[in-house]
């Protein structure tokens, strides 16, 4: 039974007819084409599939469709502004923090977040904004770098150095 | 599949569990669509807490504090009103899932899944919490302790939504600790938890003492007797040795994926064991 639901989605009014009880992550994925948010464990404990609801990072797998109403949600389609990479993206790629990828848009929309809250962190605080996010590839210190690399770029205002 | 309700007030939800008796209350949902994920198999109809105003925040009510059974494990770490009075609390909450699972997860959930390894009960046994309990028809408080009455029982009863936890400030305790051993650092369930609160008084010796253990026993597991090890004592090697050999005499654990009976049992001596170097900081 299908029901009219309304948010912001990547700063764009939505209005979509989905199924209330259905993961919000599958709508995503499938009514909504944004397969950049992806499905690891579908049980909360790898972060594959985080979303920012609100400015807080949450897990699309243990949502429903109906908890998107009226939220502004940001998923890793709504992470570059104007063509350009952010920054923490940016970084992944300059850093080699990306191997298979499947991790990555979690792992981005993670560090933008936490980093928006906490722009001088120390590499233990990025360890540990990271730590729902399990990466299988890259042994984790290149995305640990990748992030104090954007921090740092971003503190000094997308200059070098 | 089913419907989901997003109520704003406690009045709106007990009037869909008048009209809907067998639905599903939900929070944060890490605990409950991790055992039946929304639309695969839990069809609701699901009533979402969220957005409830009465559930939500900690308040300050003068001789206690108030925690609605919405309040996340991340508010929970934020608050500074629970910084300053339930320290012990604020430090279990850090220890749960990562920040995602502490930015949905709520500590009314924790309580209702009433599981051994719930992060936040060690603590709230701790300070004698109290849960409240509202229906259409009635609003009740009880300890938390009477609440949770095994591994995933409580007293909650059909129409029942747990409301807020309440802990009264006056606890006197002015040092707390707790550590909690898994399989790794983050997103690990306990394989045992400890939770220690005591009075110091000014010559060092601890005035009072409470324990509370997790993941050791079917619920959070307390002894008197290991609180009394510490009564008018210094922290010193032999109290230790003799509050592990009650704690490892006393737990009942079980055998599960993350560890054996035998490695809880040991772990939970060693987590009494390794106070002294908490302690160590503070001296
Ligand atoms: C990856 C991962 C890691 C985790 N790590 C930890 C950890 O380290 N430590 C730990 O303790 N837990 C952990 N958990 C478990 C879980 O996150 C916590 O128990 C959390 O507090 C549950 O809260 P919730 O709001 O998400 O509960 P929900 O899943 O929403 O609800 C849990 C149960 O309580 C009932 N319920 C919830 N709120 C109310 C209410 N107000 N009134 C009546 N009934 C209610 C629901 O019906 C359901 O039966 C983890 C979970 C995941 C997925
Ligand atoms: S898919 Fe959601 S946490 Fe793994
Ligand atoms: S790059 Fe493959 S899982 Fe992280």
């Amino acid at each position: 039974m299908k029901q009219t639901i309304s948010f912001v989605l990547n700063g764009s009014a939505v209005l979509i007819e989905a199924d209330p009880a259905r993961r919000a992550l599958d709508v995503l994925r499938e009514d909504l084409g944004l397969t950049g948010t992806k499905e690891g464990c579908g049980q909360g404990e790898c972060g594959a599939c985080s979303i920012i609801v609100d400015g807080v990072v949450k897990l699309s797998c243990l949502m429903t469709a109906a908890q998107l109403e009226g939220r502004e949600i940001v998923t890793i389609e709504g992470v570059a502004a104007d063509g350009e990479l952010h920054p923490v993206q940016a970084a992944f790629v300059e850093h080699g923090a990306v191997q298979c990828g499947f991790c990555t848009p979690g792992m981005v929309i993670s560090a933008v977040n936490f980093l928006e809250g906490n722009p001088e962190p120390s590499r233990e605080e990025v360890r540990e904004a990271l730590s729902g996010n399990l990466c299988r590839c890259t042994g984790y210190q290149k995305i640990v770098d990748a992030v104090e690399g954007a921090a740092q770029k971003m503190r000094s205002g997308g200059q070098d150095g | 599949m089913g419907k989901v309700y997003l109520p704003d007030s406690l009045p709106e939800v007990f009037d869909i569990l008048s009209r809907e008796p067998g639905a599903v209350l939900y929070a944060g949902g890490t605990d409950v669509f991790v055992k039946s994920p929304p639309g695969k198999g839990n069809d609701g109809p699901l009533v979402c807490l969220e957005k409830v105003g009465e559930l939500t925040g900690a308040s300050d009510l003068g001789g206690e504090v108030r925690i609605g059974a919405c309040t996340t494990h991340r508010e929970i770490v934020a608050s500074r009103l629970i910084g300053e009075h339930f320290p012990l609390l604020a430090r279990a909450a850090r220890h749960i899932g990562a920040p995602a699972v502490r930015n949905m997860g709520t500590i009314g959930g924790n309580i209702c899944t009433a599981s051994p390894a719930g992060d936040t009960l060690p603590p709230l046994y701790i300070y004698d919490a109290e849960v409240e309990l509202q229906s259409a028809k009635r609003a009740r408080r009880l300890p938390l302790s009477s609440f949770i009455q095994g591994p995933g029982q409580t007293l909650l009863e059909g129409g029942d939504v747990l409301s807020a936890v309440y802990i009264k400030k006056d606890h006197g305790y002015t040092f707390c600790h707790f550590e909690k051993a898994g399989q790794r650092r983050a997103m690990a369930i306990s394989i045992a938890s400890f939770a220690f609160a005591a009075r110091i008084g000014d010559d060092g010796r601890v005035e009072r003492a409470r324990c509370a253990f997790g993941s050791v026993a079917p619920t959070v597991l307390t002894m008197e007797a290991v609180d009394t090890c510490f009564a008018g004592r210094h922290v010193e090697d032999d109290v230790l040795a003799c509050a592990a050999a009650l704690v490892r005499a006393g737990v009942s654990p079980i055998s599960d994926v993350r560890a054996s009976k035998e490695y809880r049992r040991a772990v939970a001596g060693n987590l009494v064991m390794r106070l002294e170097c908490a302690l160590r900081g503070t001296r």
